[in-house]
């Protein structure tokens, strides 16, 4: 529930400045740049994403610190799950191997 | 970058257990509640009971949204899946949670359409891809939670989104410490406070439990050794007779918080006046409710739901362990009728309540290295 796992911004939305695709672990998810927009990150910064929201810049060591925090809590399975799961991408292929359109 | 399996400098964790023994007078007992699910779960999980020396106790808090959520929630919730063409939209953590009929997850079997989601931005993609369709996102979780919750409302109601809308169940923890403190049941000495709560509302809301109830805060990580670092700075506090709230976890907590996350709450959410906790009853001003100007994307201001309140199971103990009254293993069901297979009270249902973890790692070794404790 309260994971919060670390991902790095590798691509800005062109069209939704709030929108960017962070790199977990070579997992990429759009994720939702909203609650940072006082502040927001740019291309190569590190955030903490929670529900598929970021939450917090943070820099790279501390990046390095929350994986192994992760890891060790034994929850880097359920946090890959988490971001593998961001944007419905299974059901949205699921769905399009179904309906291969016209 | 990978995850990486050990834990940080294994040495300084030997010489903070050493820390807090020097620090713990012997002729007193002190009582240190974590507030949050995520540190009872890392305390199980690390053994680090076995670090700390008699007196030095640690109270499990109020801190993990799927165990305080009452059953009579859930139920007001399942009771929208009978709706056709609804959707019923929950993070993992909920699907196993019993309801009186049964969980979201034995809905799903019998035929009802639930679905687990990640994000609530993905509640809200569903009501895209399914226009036909009315998406209803079981919102949970305390401050970490809403500030995402309240930005796909703001989302949806941007887009002109109708068919989606939000059974918010959304708590804030200070009310929760409040009550605690107020339970005459209860005598705390301090607190290790929330991490991930923390980087949204910052440590200033925790100032009053420190002037008022003169108890120190220390908000703290999640690693063994932030978790120590914690006791011995509340520790620390309790020797010098002073009473502040620190922060431990300043990689990631920033003392102010997170104003754009503050304002999107503030924009969408206002408080109830009184919620309902699992073990801890009727709290005042503890829960978030949707503003009548988002009214179109609460579903309970939108469709009928029944407001069902169900008592807990009699003989299951959920409230007194919630409040740190008892033990998870002094509880009459525990193991035996309530397991994580079979739950029965919400606190076995969560990783992060104290009962699964007591029952997790009191049967298998907890991870702490072997002898770090003896360096």
């Amino acid at each position: 529930m309260c994971l919060a796992i670390p991902g790095k911004i590798v691509e800005l939305d062109a069209l939704n400045p709030q929108l960017a695709v962070v790199d977990v672990v070579g997992v990429r998810r759009k994720v939702d740049l909203g609650l940072l927009q006082d502040d927001l990150p740019v291309l190569g910064d590190w955030v903490l994403i929670h529900v598929g929201f970021a939450m917090s810049k943070i820099s790279e060591a501390d990046a390095t610190d929350q994986m192994r925090t992760l890891a060790i809590l034994g929850e880097s399975e359920a946090a890959m799950q988490e971001v593998q799961g961001y944007g419905l991408e299974n059901e949205v292929r699921h769905r399009e191997r179904r309906e291969p359109g016209p | 970058m990978k995850f990486v399996d050990e834990f940080r400098a294994p040495e300084l964790i030997g010489k903070a257990g050493e820390e807090i023994r020097r620090l713990a007078d012997p002729k007193r007992h002190y009582r240190i509640m974590e507030v949050c699910g995520g540190h009872t779960h890392a305390i199980y999980r690390f053994g680090l009971k076995d670090l700390l020396p008699a007196n030095v106790e640690l109270i499990h808090g109020p801190g993990c949204p799927v165990c305080v959520l009452p059953m009579g929630r859930i139920d007001d919730g399942l009771s929208l899946t009978a709706k056709p063409d609804f959707i019923f939209a929950a993070f993992g953590d909920m699907m196993r949670v019993p309801g009186t009929h049964g969980s979201p997850l034995e809905y799903k079997a019998r035929g009802m359409d639930v679905r687990i989601v990640y994000s609530p931005a993905d509640a809200l993609k569903l009501a895209r891809m399914n226009p036909e369709k009315h998406v209803v996102f079981f919102a949970i979780g305390f401050e970490t939670t809403a500030p995402s919750t309240a930005l796909t409302i703001i989302r949806a109601k941007t887009e002109g989104i109708r068919n989606f809308s939000v059974f918010c169940n959304h708590v804030t923890i200070i009310p929760a410490i409040r009550a605690i403190l107020d339970s005459p049941d209860m005598r705390l000495d301090g607190f290790v406070g929330p991490g991930h709560v923390s980087t949204v509302i910052g440590c200033r809301p925790y100032q009053w439990i420190a002037s008022d109830e003169k108890k120190p805060v220390v908000v703290s990580g999640f690693e063994p050794l932030d978790i120590l670092q914690s006791i011995v700075m509340l520790l620390r506090q309790l020797r010098n007779s002073e009473a502040k709230v620190e922060n431990q976890y300043k990689r990631v907590v920033p003392w102010e918080g997170n104003s754009a996350a503050l304002r999107a709450m503030a924009e969408v959410f206002e408080l109830r006046p009184y919620f309902e906790w699992r073990g801890l009853g009727f709290i005042s001003q503890s829960a978030l409710k949707i503003r009548n100007a988002y009214a179109q994307w609460d579903s309970e201001q939108r469709f009928y739901v029944p407001g069902v309140r169900v008592t807990d199971p009699k003989a299951a103990q959920c409230g007194e362990v919630l409040k740190g009254v008892l033990k998870p293993s002094q509880c009459k069901l525990f193991g035996r009728e309530c397991t994580p297979e079979r739950p029965v009270g919400a606190l076995m249902v969560s990783s992060e309540g104290s009962c699964a973890a007591h029952y997790n790692y009191s049967q298998h070794r907890p991870v702490m290295i072997e002898g770090v404790a003896a360096t």
